[in-house]
C-alpha cells in the first residue's frame, strides 16, 4: 500500500508498486474534509475537473473578447456605448472602442485561447483524467506534483485575469510578444504593467506545464497495469504522452526567452534591443537582436501548435473508433504519425519567420520540412476516414464533434500547405489568411476535440449524461458557425487585409469587403452565443442529467470498468489486467463468446476462443499473452 | 484473478499478462526534470551562438577563478560519490560528514562564482546598462542560472542531511540519496559543459 502521508517527499509514491499490489485493499476511504477533497485534492480526477472548469471559464472570457473586436471590425461605425458598463474607460468619449484596448483584446484572446483553454483546459483536463484510468493506475505518479501543477496554473490565471483590469491595460503586443514593442514599457500603454504581469503569469504557467508533463510521462511509462504494453495503449494515451514530451522539450525554451525579455525590460540588458529611438530620444540599448527572440519564441511556438492539437487528435481516434464500432484503421500508423509530427514540430519553427530577412536558401529548407508535415497529417486524416468507412456509426454528440474535427483538420491543413511555401507566405504573411488558417486547423480542430472529449467522458466525470439534443444544437451551430466565420477570412486575407488592424475604413481596397467582414462578425456572434447552450447543458447535466450507466458508449477501455462514480484509487478492488488491444470492436464471432460488438481490454483471450484471431490463438497455445514472443518467432 | 495454467479445464484457463516495463517513478521524474533543464541551457547557449554570429560582440577573457571553481565543483562531485558509497555501507556517521562536505563545497563554488562576477565587473564587463554588451549579459545569465540550480541542489543536499539524521537513509533506503547524487553530478556536468562552451565561444 502506498504511503499517502509521506509529506517529506516532493514526489509521492501513490501506486508505485502497481505491479505487485493486486489483492491489497487500495481504497482511500479515510474521511477527507471538503478542502482536501475538492480544493487541494491530489486525486487526478478532481484535478482534471479543476482544469476543465478553469478552462471553460477562460473560454467564455476569450470568446466574449473576440465578440468585442469582431463588432469593431464588422461594424466600425457602430456606437459601443452599450459596452461602457463593462469596459468603462476603454470606450472613448465618442462611444468608440479605444484603439489600444482593441490591441489588448486581440492579445488576450490569443494568449487565453492558446495557453489557458487549449493547453491547460484540453491537455490538463484529459491527460489528468484519462491517463491513470486508461492505463490502469490508482493515480498519477505524484499526486502532490499534480496538485501543484493545477495551483500554478490557477495562480497564473489569477495574475492574467487581474492584468485585464489594470488602468494601463493588459499586454497588447499580440500573443507572440515580439520585442521591441513588448520590451519597452514606454512603447505603448500595454507594454507597462500589463506586460510584466503577462510575463509573470506565463512563467507560472510554464512551471505548471512542466510539473504536469513530467507527471504524465512518468505515469504512462511506469504505472501501466500488467499487460498494458505500449502497443495496447489507447491512442488517447499515446497522444497525451507525446504531447507531454513535446511540452517538456519546448516550454523551457519559452522560459529562457521570457527570462531574457524580463531582464531587458526591468534590468536594462540588451538581448533583444538594438539601437532604438522612442519619441525622439535615443535609448542606451545597443547590440541586441529582436529576431533572436523570434527564434526562441517559435522554437516553443510551433511545437505548441501540436501540444494543442495532438490531444484533440488522440481523443478523436478513441471517439471515432468507439462510435463507428470498428477498430481504428492503422493503429500503428496512427502512433507513427504522432511521432512523426512530434519530431517535425521541432525543426519547422522558422516558417513563422519567412519575412524576417532570412536567407532564402534557409527558408527553402524550412519550407521543405514544413511541407513534410502534410504526410503524417494526411495519414491521420486517411485513417479517420477509413475507420468511418462502412462503420456502424452512432452519431453521439461526441462523434459529431470528432467528425467535425476531421473536417476542420483537413480544411485548415490544406491552407497550411499554401502558407508553408515561403514564396507564397511572403505575400500572405500577417494577413487574415493566416488568421483563417490557424483558427481552422489549430483553434477549431482542437476545440472540437476538446468538446468531443467532454461529451464522451462526461458520464465518467460526473456519473450523468449530457443532454443529447442540446448537444446536437451546440454541434451544428458551432460547426456551421466556425466555417462561416473562418472560410470568408481566407478571401479577405488574399485581398490583403492585414492582421491586428483596428479598422479598415481608411483604405480603398477594403471597401468591397465591408459586407463580408460584417457577415463574419454576425456569424461569430451567433457561434459564440451558441456556446452558452453547451455551458448550460454542462452545468445542468452535472446536477440534473440522466444517470449514466457503467459503460454508456460500449467502450473497450479500462476507465469504463470502474464504478460509475470512482473514488480516489479508481478501482475498489484490484485493477483489471489487460489482455488485448483497445480496439476490439465488432470482432467476427464475438457473439459466440457471449459478447456484443465489443470486447473490453480486460477480457482474457482464453475466454473468447471463437473470436480470437490466428495470432491470438498462437499466443494462447504458447500459454501466454506475450506479443513480443510471437514476433521473435516470426523473424 | 486466478493466474497461470493451474486448472485442467481448458475453458477456465486464463493466460498471464505480460509485465510492463517500469522504473522507480521518482528517479524517472528526476531525469525528466533534468531534460527540461538541459533544454533551458540549450536554448541559452544556442541563443548565444546565434547572437554572437551577428557581430557587435565584446571580446573579453573569462575570469581565472572559473578554473578554481571548476576544481571545487569536481571535488564536490567526488565527495557526493563518497557519500553514496558510505550510505551503501551503512556508515552513517561518516555519511553525515560527507554530505556536509559536499554542501560546503557547493557553497564554496557559489562564493567563487560571486568573486568571479566581481572580477568581471572590475574588468568592465557589465550585466546591464549603457556600457553593457550582450556578450557580458549572456555570461551573467548563464552562470547565474546555473548558480540558481546549484542552490536547489544544496537544498536537496540539506533534505538528504536531515534524512540521514532521522536514519531515513541507509543501505536499504538509497533512493533519495541516489537521486540527490544524480542531480548533483548533473549540475557538475552542466557546469563543465557551460565552462567549456564559454571557453570555446567567448
Amino acid at each position: 500500500m502506498a504511503d499517502n502521508h509521506n509529506q517529506g517527499d516532493a514526489i509521492k509514491e501513490v501506486g508505485h508498486d502497481h505491479a505487485h499490489d493486486h489483492g491489497h485493499d487500495h481504497d482511500h476511504h479515510h474521511d477527507q474534509s471538503f478542502i482536501s477533497k475538492y480544493i487541494f485534492s491530489e486525486d487526478h480526477k478532481v484535478i482534471a475537473k479543476q482544469f476543465l472548469f478553469t478552462g471553460i471559464f477562460w473560454a467564455v472570457i476569450g470568446g466574449l473578447m473576440s465578440l468585442v473586436f469582431r463588432l469593431q471590425l464588422g461594424f466600425p461605425e457602430m456606437s459601443m456605448e452599450f459596452l461602457r458598463p463593462i469596459l468603462g474607460g476603454w470606450i472613448t468619449e465618442a462611444g468608440k472602442l479605444e484603439p489600444e484596448f482593441y490591441l489588448a483584446l486581440v492579445t488576450m484572446h490569443g494568449t487565453i485561447m492558446v495557453f489557458f483553454v487549449l493547453t491547460a483546459g484540453l491537455s490538463g483536463t484529459f491527460s489528468n483524467f484519462l491517463i491513470p484510468l486508461q492505463i490502469g493506475a490508482r493515480d498519477m505518479a505524484s499526486g502532490f506534483m499534480n496538485m501543484l501543477s493545477y495551483w500554478f496554473f490557477f495562480g497564473s490565471s489569477v495574475i492574467m485575469f487581474a492584468s485585464i483590469f489594470l488602468e494601463t491595460g493588459p499586454a497588447s503586443g499580440s500573443w507572440v510578444i515580439y520585442p521591441p514593442l513588448s520590451a519597452l514599457p514606454q512603447a505603448m500603454s500595454g507594454s507597462g504593467a500589463g506586460m510584466t504581469m503577462w510575463l509573470i503569469s506565463m512563467a507560472l504557467f510554464i512551471i505548471s506545464v512542466l510539473l504536469g508533463g513530467i507527471n504524465y510521462i512518468t505515469t504512462v511509462i511506469n504505472l501501466r497495469v500488467k499487460g498494458m504494453s505500449f502497443t495496447r495503449l489507447p491512442l488517447t494515451i499515446w497522444a497525451f504522452f507525446i504531447t507531454a514530451i513535446i511540452g517538456l522539450l519546448s516550454f523551457p525554451v519559452l522560459f529562457s526567452a521570457a527570462l531574457l525579455l524580463i531582464f531587458d525590460r526591468s534590468l536594462g540588458t540588451s538581448f533583444f534591443l538594438s539601437e532604438i529611438y522612442i519619441a525622439g530620444e535615443a535609448l542606451h540599448h545597443q547590440g541586441g537582436s529582436p529576431v533572436l527572440f523570434q527564434h526562441l519564441f517559435w522554437f516553443l511556438g510551433h511545437p505548441e501548435v501540436y501540444i494543442v492539437l495532438i490531444p484533440a487528435l488522440g481523443i478523436t481516434s478513441e471517439v471515432i473508433a468507439t462510435n463507428a464500432r470498428k477498430p481504428i484503421f492503422g493503429y500503428k500508423a496512427m502512433i507513427g504519425s504522432i511521432l512523426g509530427i512530434a519530431v517535425l514540430s521541432f525543426i519547422v519553427w522558422a516558417h513563422h519567420m519567412f519575412v524576417t530577412g532570412m536567407n532564402p536558401f534557409l527558408g527553402s529548407v524550412f519550407m521543405f520540412l514544413t511541407l513534410i508535415i502534410a504526410v503524417p497529417s494526411a495519414v491521420k486524416s486517411f485513417n479517420y476516414i477509413t475507420t468511418l468507412w462502412r462503420g456502424n456509426i452512432i452519431f453521439t454528440p461526441a462523434m459529431m464533434f470528432s467528425i467535425g474535427l476531421v473536417s476542420m483538420f483537413i480544411s485548415g491543413g490544406v491552407t497550411g500547405i499554401i502558407l508553408g511555401n515561403n514564396a507564397m507566405d511572403i505575400q500572405l504573411h500577417d494577413t487574415y489568411y493566416v488568421v483563417a488558417h490557424f483558427h481552422l486547423v489549430m483553434g477549431s480542430a482542437s476545440f472540437f476535440g476538446m468538446m468531443a472529449g467532454v461529451y464522451h467522458w462526461f458520464p465518467k466525470m460526473f456519473g450523468r449524461m449530457m443532454d443529447e439534443k442540446l448537444g446536437y444544437i451546440h454541434f451544428w451551430f458551432t460547426f456551421v458557425g466556425a466555417y462561416l466565420v473562418f472560410f470568408p477570412m481566407h478571401y479577405i486575407g488574399i485581398a490583403g487585409f492585414p492582421r491586428r488592424y483596428y479598422a479598415f475604413t481608411n483604405f480603398d481596397f477594403t471597401k468591397s469587403f465591408t459586407d463580408l467582414n460584417a457577415f463574419i462578425s454576425v456569424a461569430a456572434i451567433i457561434t459564440v452565443f451558441s456556446q452558452f447552450v453547451f455551458v448550460f447543458n454542462f452545468i445542468y447535466s452535472i446536477f440534473r442529467g440522466r444517470k449514466a450507466s457503467e459503460n454508456p458508449w460500449g467502450s473497450t477501455t479500462l476507465e469504463w470498468t470502474t464504478p460509475i462514480n470512482p473514488g480516489h484509487g479508481n478501482w475498489p478492488g484490484e485493477i483489471p489486467q489487460v489482455y488485448r488491444w483497445p480496439y476490439d470492436y465488432s470482432k467476427p464471432n464475438s457473439e459466440k463468446d457471449g459478447f456484443g460488438d465489443f470486447i473490453p481490454q480486460h477480457i482474457p483471450l482464453s475466454q473468447t476462443p471463437h473470436s480470437n484471431l490466428p495470432h491470438e490463438k498462437e499466443m494462447l497455445e504458447r500459454g501466454g499473452n506475450n506479443e513480443d514472443e510471437i514476433k521473435i518467432n516470426e523473424q | 484473478m486466478i493466474a497461470g495454467n493451474t486448472l485442467d479445464n481448458k475453458a477456465e484457463f486464463i493466460e498471464e499478462p505480460q509485465e510492463t516495463l517500469s522504473m522507480h517513478p521518482q528517479k524517472f521524474a528526476l531525469w525528466l526534470f533534468i531534460v527540461s533543464i538541459i533544454m533551458l541551457f540549450a536554448a541559452f547557449t544556442s541563443a548565444y551562438i546565434v547572437r554572437r554570429a551577428e557581430g557587435n560582440w565584446l571580446e573579453f577573457d573569462l575570469p581565472n577563478l572559473f578554473w578554481v571553481n571548476t576544481i571545487i565543483i569536481l571535488m564536490s562531485s567526488a565527495s557526493m560519490h563518497w557519500s553514496l558509497i558510505l550510505a551503501k555501507k551503512d556508515n552513517i556517521d561518516l555519511l553525515k560528514i560527507a554530505v556536509v562536505i559536499t554542501s560546503l563545497l557547493g557553497f564554496a563554488f557559489l562564493v567563487g562564482q560571486l568573486y568571479a562576477w566581481k572580477d568581471l565587473v572590475a574588468s568592465s564587463v557589465w550585466f546591464a546598462g549603457e556600457q553593457s554588451n550582450p556578450a557580458g549579459s549572456f555570461l551573467y545569465v548563464i552562470t547565474g542560472l546555473h548558480a540558481v540550480h546549484l542552490i536547489s541542489g544544496i537544498v536537496f543536499l540539506a533534505i538528504v542531511l536531515v534524512s540521514t539524521f532521522r536514519l531515513k537513509i541507509h543501505s536499504k533506503r538509497l533512493a533519495r540519496i541516489e537521486m540527490c547524487a544524480t542531480y548533483w553530478h548533473f549540475l557538475d556536468i552542466l557546469w563543465l559543459y557551460l565552462f567549456g562552451f564559454l571557453l570555446l565561444n567567448h
